[in-house]
């Protein structure tokens, strides 16, 4: 064995056999260093007859490349094991909880407003809006609701002592209806619009409250009929309840600002103790459950707003917009709608992220 | 309206069963709300008779029958009523009927030792009446075995419908019949063969009753007949019991011909016990102030409005509405006049409404009774009268005239497709229409039946022909569709308020809905409402909202007291104000509460930290920023108003008039008032404040980042303590407008090595280098400026 190999062998043990950074660093500065024994080694090659260094130039030239390797080795080892070993040290007990963020809601109302104004956008209905602090002649007297008409008698109407500046009585809107008048009076037809929004009645019990929410829908055209109110509203409550199983009853009825006045049925069957609408109410089990208000508009109304009702005709309807919230998600009391309770927001509430999108559905 | 199936078909000759008849009233427009067979409640519970009564062995008040319940097979009952004895016919229920009143299930048991099988039952257990002092006692000659409903006729369902208040001709049993008959559901009987009237006048005695009317407008017509020697008892068997069946006690004889005659025919009568009367009778107005005692108890002060019927010395009927309780019958009654009289709907309306009082007449005059009706209906009253009370008849009065005009338009039957979208032939429209009794001519001239005030134009028609013939033959018909994809219909305020909502939902508020009226303490809280109702429905809800801070405190309050330790409310609807010109002005606004903690206590945070005011600023700026404001450009003032802390709140204004956003601490005195704990932050947002964006085309502009990076500097300045801030950051972002792009201060600091007076401010600014990189002059300049900037609002740059 040559002074060489020893010498390798030796060095390759050492390093091996170290255990810290510093001792590698040692071993190297004694091999590698300026004055280490490998570098005298090389030093020697210099002196050589290139005979001689051809034969004793490659033991130590790999003599070189080994302990570098070595060291090189040695020392990614060892750092690895010490990060190892500090990341042990850092260990977090990852079931700890983190910091939550609060849960706001959208309020069932706004997203089944939002949800039927996506649907009738489809049906090229535009968002119309009225005050909801009136004159009674456009919550009255223009829909054909005389003052002595005994369907003022249905409407437990809220009054203002106060009269506007045509000395018109002013009162809470008992309906959406008066948007009907707005807008015929202040945009000629044709007309498709839904409006939504607060209406008041005095009147509180377990079923009604003084102030809910009505969506109210009207089309004035020319050669609109009870055929396309019927398919309009078809359409919109299959939308709406997502089944295409909707069955309507119509019945006949009567509005003052309707003729002819169609009352509008929906089946439901019972499941798990709850309605859930669709199907036929006659089917067994079944039932028929009112959910719209309906007609032809009349003549007068029409005629009261300024327009030819031989040229102009068309359909009105207007529901309960928390009604349909119950009957589609499920709610069954109409007081807690308003009463604020955090509890009863985030159950029957809706993330700001379910958007009523026609693609993405409009239920959520 | 309600009203027995036999009821019906006194007047309807019909094979139909119950069930199609239901279908035939739906739809035809007369709404079943209901149908109950009352035999259903009384399975179980036959006619029995008693055939031996013993003392029971061990309780004095109690006795053991033998009850023949018709099987051949006695059973024995154990029995407590004291009239329970041997012979007697009474209701027996027997094993596993429920009894009515109380839902208890009947079994066989031992009562003090003894078996007992089956119970005899009272009026009141079987909710038949109020008696419970005995057991029924049926006459001897009672079926034994037979079902008691069957018996008792009550095997009859009664059918509860919801009549339109157009139809006042449907407010009697006749006039459902009719229009059933028209929809096909059998024929019309005769009117005086359902009345087993005789085709001869009854034979009439005496002076006609002196009966007239002063009030032509009010009163148009008032009949009158005297019917002498009558006596005053019970009611038939049949009329008691369909008066029963629907809920209506019989009271005696006289008044239940009036109230059946209505509830029959839609026909309110009127009877005056003549004994009660001074002189004759006349339909009036009446005086301001007269008073009137009315049959329910109450009494009514009356105005010049009002038509009345009186006679020289009282008022005796407030008319149309109410009767006198004056001149009511009685059993001592002998001699009454009938009332058959015409009162103008419009009239009795506004009388009803004055005085808030609702009668089932009020409720047929109010929406107009066939005014062709009045001879028959006095007629009828008079034969039913002499037929069960005795008596002869006077010959009738006619006061007046009822306006009976004939009512005629044309109508194309062409019309029902025009409205209703499906043809039909005209023939099968002119036989429904002549079924429902309305004259078609030759031409198409259209004659109203008298009894149909409602109808007054051709829709009217469309609208009969349509419910007759069937809604379900309405073809449904597509809505005509503009070509392409549907356009957009959201107007911008829309848009601003939905952006508005999911914002703050995303933020972790959730959205409440609260009554826009609020109680007046409330109101003057938040500076007082402009608009109080006439009448509220409880004085917590009078005052139309100026603020949408009180509801959502409420329900803030509410929240707390129910355990929530950390609220976060919002709402956005509108507050109201009245314009000069007595309009309304709503503006929609979104509002905030935050109450409790802001978050809790935790292990990474440590104590529960509570809301303060800049949390509710920074969800002002935020959901400002969402709506669509110009953030950017807002302005802060003070002047948030009463309802905050003075010194922890302010306003967010667009230059200084334009508020769009008030926030702060609530005023601990307001927080105290709604019972809210710990500290409560709020912010309103003013929605329609927000200026309209200018319509831009979807195209960006231009992406050019700057060439070279931006760099930052850091200033500290000493300042006056008085100072606000933002005047600080604003003066320094003004120094020098080409290269400082923001300035953001990120320290304040008032303590150790800051003198008394001062607050040390620390700003961090960007500039923003153009072609080239700042030069150390640049920097110098740059500097300088804004040091100065600092100096003329009395800083001083800390060393």
């Amino acid at each position: 064995m040559s002074e060489v190999t020893a010498l390798k062998a030796g060095l390759l043990a050492d390093i091996e056999s170290a255990d810290t950074l510093a001792q590698v660093e040692e071993l190297r500065v004694g091999a590698l260093g300026k004055s280490g024994v490998v570098t005298a080694l090389l030093k020697t090659l210099g002196g050589m007859s290139p005979e001689e260094r051809l034969e004793k130039g490659p033991p130590i030239q790999d003599l070189r490349t080994s302990v570098t390797d070595a060291i090189a080795a040695k020392k990614a080892a060892l750092e690895a094991a010490e990060l190892n070993a500090r990341l042990a040290s850092e260990r977090l007990d990852m079931t700890l909880p983190a910091e939550a963020a609060p849960q706001g809601s959208v309020h069932p109302v706004s997203q089944v407003m939002d949800e039927l104004a996506e649907i009738f956008a489809d049906l090229g209905f535009a968002v119309a809006t009225g005050p909801e602090i009136e004159d009674d002649w456009r919550n009255f007297t223009a829909l054909n609701i005389p003052e002595t008409h005994p369907a003022r008698a249905m409407h437990d109407t809220f009054y203002f002592p106060d009269t506007d500046a045509e000395g018109r009585a002013m009162l809470l809107r008992t309906h959406t209806s008066p948007v009907q008048i707005r807008t015929m009076t202040s945009n000629p037809p044709p007309i498709r619009i839904i409006a939504p929004g607060r209406v008041y009645r005095s009147d509180s019990d377990a079923t009604h409250t003084p102030m809910f929410h009505q969506i109210e829908g009207l089309v004035i055209d020319k050669g609109i009929h009870l055929g396309h109110l019927k398919w309009t509203l078809e359409t919109f409550l299959k939308a709406f309840f997502e089944r295409d199983d909707i069955t309507l009853r119509l019945r006949p009825s009567y509005f003052p600002f309707t003729e002819p006045s169609v009352e509008v049925d929906v089946g439901y069957t019972i499941e798990k103790g709850q309605r859930v609408i669709g199907g036929s109410g006659d089917a067994p089990g079944g039932g028929w459950m009112e959910v719209l208000g309906s007609g032809m508009v009349n003549r007068r109304v029409i005629e009261n707003c300024g327009l030819d009702p031989d040229e102009w005709q068309g359909f009105a309807f207007g529901t309960g917009v928390d009604r349909l919230a119950m009957l589609k998600y499920g709610m069954n009391d109409l007081r807690a709608f308003f009463d604020g309770d955090l509890r009863w927001l985030r159950h029957y509430g809706f993330s700001a992220l379910d958007v009523p999108t026609l693609s993405g559905g409009v239920g959520a | 309206m309600k009203f027995t199936l036999s009821w019906l078909k006194e007047h309807l000759e019909t094979e139909a069963s119950l069930a199609d008849i239901l279908v035939a009233l739906n739809a035809i427009g007369l709404e079943v709300e209901g149908v109950e067979n009352p035999a259903e409640k009384l399975a179980g519970f036959k006619v029995a008779r008693v055939l031996t009564a013993a003392p029971h062995p061990q309780a004095d008040k109690l006795q053991v029958l033998t009850v023949d319940q018709g099987d051949g097979m006695p059973l024995q009952v154990v029995c407590g009523a004291p009239n329970a004895r041997a012979g007697l016919v009474g209701v027996f229920g027997v094993e596993g009927a429920v009894v009515p009143a109380n839902g208890m299930v009947l079994k066989k048991a031992a009562i003090r030792g003894v078996e007992s099988n089956g119970m005899m039952c009272s009026t009141r257990e079987l909710e038949l009446g109020d008696d419970h002092d005995g057991i029924i006692e049926l006459p001897a000659e009672a079926p034994v075995g037979s079902d008691f409903a069957d018996y008792a006729s009550l095997n009859d369902p009664v059918i509860d419908l919801s009549i339109t208040p157009n139809r006042q001709d449907c407010m009697g049993v006749r006039g459902i019949a009719r229009d059933l008959a028209a929809k096909g559901v059998g024929t019309l009987k005769p009117l005086r063969s359902v009345y087993r009237m005789p085709a001869a006048p009854l034979p009439t005695d005496g002076p006609d009753p002196d009966v007239a009317t002063l009030d032509p407008e009010g009163c148009p017509a008032f009949y009158g007949q005297e019917v002498r020697g009558v006596k005053n008892g019970t009611a038939p068997d049949w009329m008691a019991r369909n008066l029963k069946a629907i809920g209506q006690k019989p009271i005696s004889c006289l008044v239940d011909i009036t109230n059946f005659v209505m509830i029959d025919l839609g026909r309110p009568l009127h009877v005056y016990d003549k004994a009660k009367l001074s002189g004759g009778l006349v339909a009036r107005k009446a005086k301001a102030g007269e008073q009137v005692l009315a049959l329910n108890g109450k009494t009514y002060t009356l105005d010049e409005g009002m038509t009345v019927i009186a006679d020289s010395a009282h008022v005796h009927d407030i008319g149309g509405i109410m009767g006198g309780e004056d001149s009511g019958v009685s059993e001592a009654t002998t001699d009454v006049v009938v009332e058959c009289a015409y009162f103008t709907p419009e009239s009795i309306a506004r009388t009803g409404q004055k005085l808030g009082l609702t009668s089932d007449a009020r409720q047929r005059f109010e929406r107009g009774v066939d005014p062709a009706f009045l001879d028959e209906g006095l007629e009828i009253a008079t034969w039913l009268i002499v037929q069960h009370c005795g008596g002869t008849p006077s010959d009738a009065t006619r006061a007046g005239t009822p306006p009976v005009a004939p009512r005629n338009f044309a109508y194309d039957p062409a019309m029902t497709e025009r409205l209703a979208g499906f043809t039909l032939d005209a023939e099968a429209q002119r036989a429904i229409l002549e079924k429902l009794g309305f004259g078609v001519g030759a031409d198409w001239i259209i004659t109203v039946p008298t009894w149909r005030r409602d109808v007054d134009g051709a829709p009217d028609i469309v609208e009969e022909v349509v419910r007759i013939h069937g809604l379900e033959n309405v073809p449904s018909t597509p809505l005509p569709r503009a070509p392409g994809v549907a356009k957009p219909t959201a107007t911008p305020e829309q848009m601003t308020e939905r952006r508005a909502r999911r914002a703050a939902a995303a933020r972790g508020l959730s959205e409440a809905i609260n009554w826009s009226f609020i109680s007046e303490k409330e109101a003057a809280s938040v500076g007082g409402g402009d608009w109080t109702l006439a009448n509220p429905i409880s004085e917590d809800l009078k005052v139309m909202r100026p603020s949408l801070l009180p509801g959502l405190l409420a329900a803030a309050a509410r929240n707390q007291a129910r355990g929530a330790s950390s609220v976060r409310l919002f709402e956005i609807g509108r507050r109201y104000f009245r314009a000069e010109d007595g309009s309304s002005i709503e503006r929609l606004t979104l509002a905030i509460v935050m109450a409790g903690d802001k978050r809790p206590r935790g292990w990474q945070s440590g104590k529960a930290r509570a809301f303060d005011a800049f949390d509710a600023k920074a969800e002002a700026l935020v959901l400002l920023g969402a709506a669509g404001a110009p953030v950017g450009n807002l302005q802060m003032f003070g002047e948030a108003g009463d309802a905050y802390h003075p010194g922890q709140s302010g306003t967010l204004r667009l230059g200084p008039k334009t508020v769009l956003a008030e926030y702060g601490v609530l005023h601990p005195a307001l927080a105290k008032a709604f019972d809210l704990s710990g500290t409560v932050v709020a912010a309103q947002l003013f929605l329609d404040s927000i200026p309209a964006k200018r319509k831009a085309g979807l195209m960006r502009a231009p992406y050019a980042p700057p060439a070279l990076q931006a760099v930052t500097r850091d200033f500290a300045f000493l300042m006056p303590e008085a100072l606000e801030a933002d005047a600080l950051v604003r003066a320094v972002r003004q120094a020098d407008k080409k290269n400082i792009v923001d300035a953001r201060l990120f320290d304040v600091f008032t303590g150790a090595g800051v003198e008394p007076g001062m607050k040390s401010l620390a700003v961090e600014v960007t500039l923003q280098p153009g072609e080239k990189s700042f030069t150390e002059e640049e920097l110098v300049g740059i500097s300088t400026a804004v040091v100065k900037a600092a100096e003329k609002l009395g800083g001083v740059l800390r060393g």
